[in-house]
């Protein structure tokens, strides 16, 4: 038993308020398995007062979307003095811009796919039409559209032609005024997920995402017998490795803390592709991150106890 | 964590070899997870089709309760039977004839709630590919019950004053050339969900015409019947002919939700099977929720409170149908004389569906149009619920939901149509 009292925020008003409360509920159930006394919380306009009168030992931020990842919660923590799990502000911001996270990636000779990111406004002003002509001329179909500062899939789409661009631009700014189009690459998807347990960040076990419909949609990662998942991953060792080296590079060179989750996609030559990473990755019980944590042999109380540990520590 | 490992696979469902086929659609769904915002205080919703049970008498229901406690304790915390408590099923008979019917407290049977009732009903009628004929738009949890019993939903026009008889005629008549065993019609005839019409006099009785000529059983689902603003709808199609109709009440609407109490006065023949199926399926409705109701429809003037929901409800449609002249002049809407709900609908080009991510960021739920379709039509529309949040809440909602319209018309100019 510990006498830890941990804080896990969950919820919040995003578009992704549900995967974060099933995220909350299953790190606190870890958490209280490892004899830590766990208090689930929503961000709300009490929060603040909250948790300065009653200063957790630890807060675990479980919340997707803006307040969560982009680093404001982490900035505001990090003045108050209250220690928390994960990265810190400015990591969170890096890689929750996922145009900047793949340029900083990018600059560790770590490939990404070719793609452009644009603001509503650009389009208005510059003509949608010739700008999507240009785009799909340079960037070749099928393209990947998908919100700049977004998960879950939320607002993705493969575009394979060009009178299919309209609906995924439209679908995609309903979630974010920026809008990324990135060349589409066919392969495989990975999930390497890292952990930093106070000795350096290390891969877990890569999980390779194989959904039934083809398509990783949002369905797709939350509807039980959706997706198959393979863990490890059914590359040879060699694919492996390097798809472990990336996620680590890629976590380092944004700067994140204790965990992250790199998103890869690995080609039919091969070639790993960098798409994104999550400082706060899912933790529902058909999540990457866990799986990738059990995979590794070890259990979820005793993980997240330590990461809690660690980041009393820190 | 439940997992499934074989061999270094996991797909989190052990049994996904074993489920019926009908399993096939019950999906985590994009949609349903952004209406998890709701329950913040800071959204406003008009998605749900909830009751404002903050204008209940709380003091009458804890007599209510008091007096159950002491009179009828034992009845209430022990099993009952499949056909429900005979007392609520007298009071049931007195509800009814505010519409018009003359039953048999045998006729009636108690359930959780009416759909529970619907459910039920469906089963003991449906076989897969049999053909329901509901109105365009219909109500949510019956396209749901439909689907997943694996029958053909078919959409019959529906106009300001409810299903039209003739396109009710054509379309029955079209499918059975085709050899289609049309089972069902299911109406909400009155203050309808989510258009909130009503069907005229004139037409319930062809209705009924058309559909005792061709064999058709008609489910009449009457929640909303005794929430009239004005003028009382005309009585139930149940009061016009025994045996052709099932009829469908609840006291979720003039009550409380929470209770799940509804009830099923359907034709001897079908009853019987009705409390075995009910049975077979609960045992027994709740005794305890059962009694709860009836001792507050003893104690209480049920029908004063019937009368302040109906007037805070018109409050309400009232706000609504303000705000929507002011913030959305170019979206038509339904002008319900009860009932909860307005039908909107859009600008051409705009989809509802795709706005709703739209929606969440500006704090106002709303429910998409293709929820009421079993046929994918309904992007163009809205549903509006205006029962729940207060008129100041309504009218901000719907400020809101311009703002949305007004983001989704700006997509649409700067990309193009999205079909």
């Amino acid at each position: 038993m510990s006498n830890l009292r941990v804080l896990v925020l969950a919820g919040g008003i995003s578009h992704e308020r549900d995967v974060s409360l099933k995220s909350g509920r299953r790190v606190a159930d870890a958490l209280t398995d490892a004899g830590v006394t766990t208090e689930i919380r929503e961000p709300d306009s009490e929060l603040v007062g909250h948790l300065m009168a009653t200063r957790p030992d630890v807060v675990w931020s479980t919340l997707h979307g803006a307040v969560g990842e982009d680093g404001s919660l982490q900035n505001l923590l990090q003045l108050a003095g209250i220690p928390f799990v994960g990265s810190n502000s400015a990591g969170a911001r890096l890689a929750w811009d996922k145009t900047v996270a793949k340029v900083l990636v990018a600059k560790q000779g770590i490939q990404t796919p070719e793609s452009i990111t644009l603001p509503k406004s650009s389009f208005r002003e510059l003509n949608a039409e010739s700008v999507l002509a240009v785009v799909g001329t340079e960037l070749g179909f099928p393209v990947a559209v998908k919100p700049a500062k977004s998960g879950s899939a939320q607002g993705f789409a493969k575009v394979s032609e060009p009178k299919s661009f309209a609906k995924a631009m439209v679908d995609a700014f309903a979630y974010c005024d920026q809008v990324i189009i990135e060349r589409f690459i066919d392969g495989t998807e990975l999930a390497v997920s890292v952990i930093d347990l106070g000795k350096g960040p290390v891969a877990l076990p890569a999980v390779e995402i194989v959904p039934d419909s083809g398509e990783f949609g949002y369905s797709e990662r939350y509807t039980a017998g959706k997706t198959s998942y393979y863990v490890p991953a059914r590359f040879d060792e060699q694919i492996l490795a390097e798809a472990a080296r990336i996620a680590v590079s890629a976590h380092e060179s944004l700067g994140l803390n204790q965990l992250s989750r790199v998103d890869l996609i690995v080609d039919g030559e091969g070639q790993i592709w960098f798409l994104e990473a999550n400082v706060t990755p899912g933790m529902t019980e058909t999540s990457l991150f866990p799986q990738a944590v059990l995979a590794s042999d070890a259990t979820l109380p005793d993980t997240y106890l330590a990461l809690v540990k660690l980041a009393l520590k820190s | 964590m439940t997992k499934t490992r074989a061999g270094g696979v996991t797909n989190f469902d052990a049994w996904k070899h074993s489920y019926a086929a009908r399993a096939e659609n019950l999906a985590v769904s994009e949609v349903r997870a952004l209406f998890a915002v709701v329950s913040r205080p800071e959204v406003v919703s008009l998605a749900g089709g909830m009751p404002d049970v903050a204008a209940l008498d709380a003091e009458l229901i804890e007599k209510a309760f008091a007096s159950m406690m002491a009179n009828r304790k034992d009845l209430a915390l022990q099993y009952g039977g499949g056909q429900g408590d005979l007392r609520l099923r007298e009071q049931i008979q007195e509800i009814m004839s505010l519409e018009g019917i003359h039953s048999s407290v045998d006729d009636i049977t108690i359930t959780t709630g009416s759909q529970h009732g619907l459910d039920l009903i469906s089963d003991l009628f449906l076989d897969q590919g049999d053909v329901v004929l509901v109105e365009a738009p219909s109500y949510v949890g019956a396209v749901g019950i439909f689907r997943h019993k694996e029958a053909h939903i078919e959409h019959v026009f529906t106009d300001e004053h409810g299903i039209s008889p003739q396109a009710l005629a054509e379309t029955a008549d079209r499918l059975i050339a085709e050899g289609k065993r049309i089972k069902l019609l299911y109406l909400v005839p009155n203050f309808a969900n989510p258009s909130g019409v009503t069907l005229s006099a004139p037409r319930r009785l062809e209705v009924l015409e058309i559909c005792r000529q061709r064999g058709i059983l008609i489910i009449e689902d009457n929640p909303y019947g005794q929430l009239y603003f004005g003028e009382k709808p005309p009585n139930a199609i149940r009061s016009l002919d025994e045996q052709n109709v099932i009829y469908l009440g609840s006291f979720s609407k003039i009550l409380s939700p929470g209770l799940r109490v509804g009830y099923v006065l359907a034709p001897p023949a079908i009853r019987d099977k009705l409390v075995l199926a009910n049975e077979s399926a609960i045992l027994s409705p709740a005794t305890f929720a059962q009694m709860l109701v009836s001792e507050y429809l003893s104690i209480a003037d049920w029908q004063k409170q019937i009368e302040t929901f109906r007037d805070l409800y018109r409050t309400k449609r009232d706000a609504a149908l303000q705000a929507i002249e002011q913030f959305l002049p170019k979206v038509q809407t339904t002008r319900p004389d009860g009932g909860f709900f307005l039908w909107l609908t859009l600008p051409e080009g705009l989809n509802s569906k795709e706005m709703l991510p739209l929606a969440v960021t500006e704090l106002v739920a709303y429910t998409p149009g293709t929820a009421f379709f079993g046929d994918g039509r309904g992007a163009d529309n809205i549903r509006i619920c205006f029962s729940h949040p207060t008129a100041a809440n309504v009218r901000v909602g719907i400020e809101r939901l311009s703002k949305v319209l007004n983001q989704q018309i700006d997509l649409i100019e700067t990309f193009g149509k999205t079909d």
